[in-house]
């Protein structure tokens, strides 16, 4: 890969990640929120900028990540996200329990809360199936599914949470930074299909 | 046994006099039964604080807050009715004191209160409303903005006896 080639993805995800961060940082409502209410908003976006680096990292799709680097990058990313969802959850709840507390019993009164919970349950549950892996001896292609269709599910789940809230985040950059989250994830499902192609051929032919 | 065949022509017809006669209110139970009592919200509750004062405004003002009290069955207006008024505005968060303020309904059922501009909280723009007196059932309502940028806000009860 070419030194320019390489400047420009660098370049493109800079850009991805920091103009929305930017443009929620000049949000008017931050003027009307006090300081853990203002953290709550914000580790929601580090999450969400986290979420694009994901599939990036593991599909090999960063110059100078790739491979075994790919997956210790994608590994400690993994790490930051749970923590930035705990913080956001943690927060919100010292802004608001009882509004949190209805959020966790899936009994909120706002669609996007109950997507919110459902994409913290599976980010949750695909880091740790990541360190309990091992240990469950599971097969390569099975993990792979299982923790795939996880993230599937914590990236539809996050958009939507993002989509419906109105908050510190602008728009337009919140919705284009969700388009790059799907985009990256599908890209990454699809290299997977072609994974799992690969090792049906091979069982066939050992059968 | 003979079968009644369901032609095209049968089935518009009961359709489009369903939708006439639902249309014009004959079929819905809540008008056959008069006013039905407000129903609490999901969340409507979040952040109360019982008691809240009856003010001449909620800080400094500047966005209005009104609606009707009514009788469920004949839909009388209810006067004197309090109303407890609570939301995230732009002088501080829905859990905050200040936040919250109450006042009474006119003779003709209307109540009407000005607060700061209510701004998006927990991804919405909303307010909490409460009617928790002796008379009636408690209610809580939780609206939604149509708009966050509106300056108004109307929110009904119709409530029952206790």
């Amino acid at each position: 890969m070419s030194k320019w080639r390489a400047a420009l993805i660098w370049s493109a995800l800079a850009i991805a990640i920091g103009v929305p961060s930017v443009a929620a940082g000049l949000s008017p409502q931050l003027a009307w929120r006090d300081g853990v209410y203002i953290l709550a908003g914000f580790s929601g976006v580090i999450a969400l900028s986290l979420l694009l680096l994901q599939p990036l990292l593991i599909g090999n799709f960063l110059p100078g990540l790739q491979g075994r680097l790919g997956r210790v990058g994608h590994k400690w990313v993994g790490g930051g996200l749970v923590v930035a969802v705990i913080v956001h959850v943690g927060a919100l709840w010292i802004t608001s329990p009882p509004d949190v507390i209805d959020a966790l019993l899936f009994v909120s009164p706002t669609q996007f809360s109950i997507w919110g919970v459902i994409a913290m349950w599976t980010v949750f549950a695909a880091a740790l199936l990541a360190t309990v892996r091992k240990r469950l001896g599971l097969r390569l292609m099975t993990w792979r599914v299982v923790h795939t269709a996880l993230a599937i599910v914590t990236v539809g789940g996050t958009v939507a949470h993002a989509m419906l809230i109105e908050g510190t985040m602008e728009t337009l950059s919140k919705a284009a930074l969700c388009a790059l989250v799907i985009l990256a994830t599908l890209m990454v499902v699809k290299q997977l299909r072609t994974k799992i192609r690969a090792q049906s051929i091979r069982d066939r032919r050992e059968a | 046994m003979t079968s009644v065949p369901i032609t095209r022509r049968t089935l518009v017809a009961v359709g489009a006099s369903l939708v006439a006669t639902g249309a014009a209110g004959i079929i819905i139970p809540a008008n056959a039964a008069g006013f039905a009592p407000t129903r609490t919200m999901r969340g409507g509750a979040n952040n109360y604080r019982p008691g809240a004062p009856i003010v001449e405004r909620i800080g400094n003002g500047g966005f209005w807050m009104s609606g009707t009290v009514r009788r469920a069955g004949d839909g009388a207006p209810l006067a004197g009715q309090r109303i407890q008024i609570w939301a995230h505005t732009t002088e501080g968060h829905e859990r905050d004191a200040r936040s919250h303020g109450a006042t009474l309904t006119d003779e003709n059922g209307v109540y009407r209160l000005e607060m700061p501009q209510i701004v998006p909280a927990f991804g919405q723009a909303h307010a909490h409303l409460a009617y928790d007196s002796d008379d009636f059932k408690t209610v809580f309502l939780r609206p939604i903005m149509r708009n966050s940028k509106d300056t108004s806000l109307t929110a009904d009860f119709v409530l029952q006896p206790a």
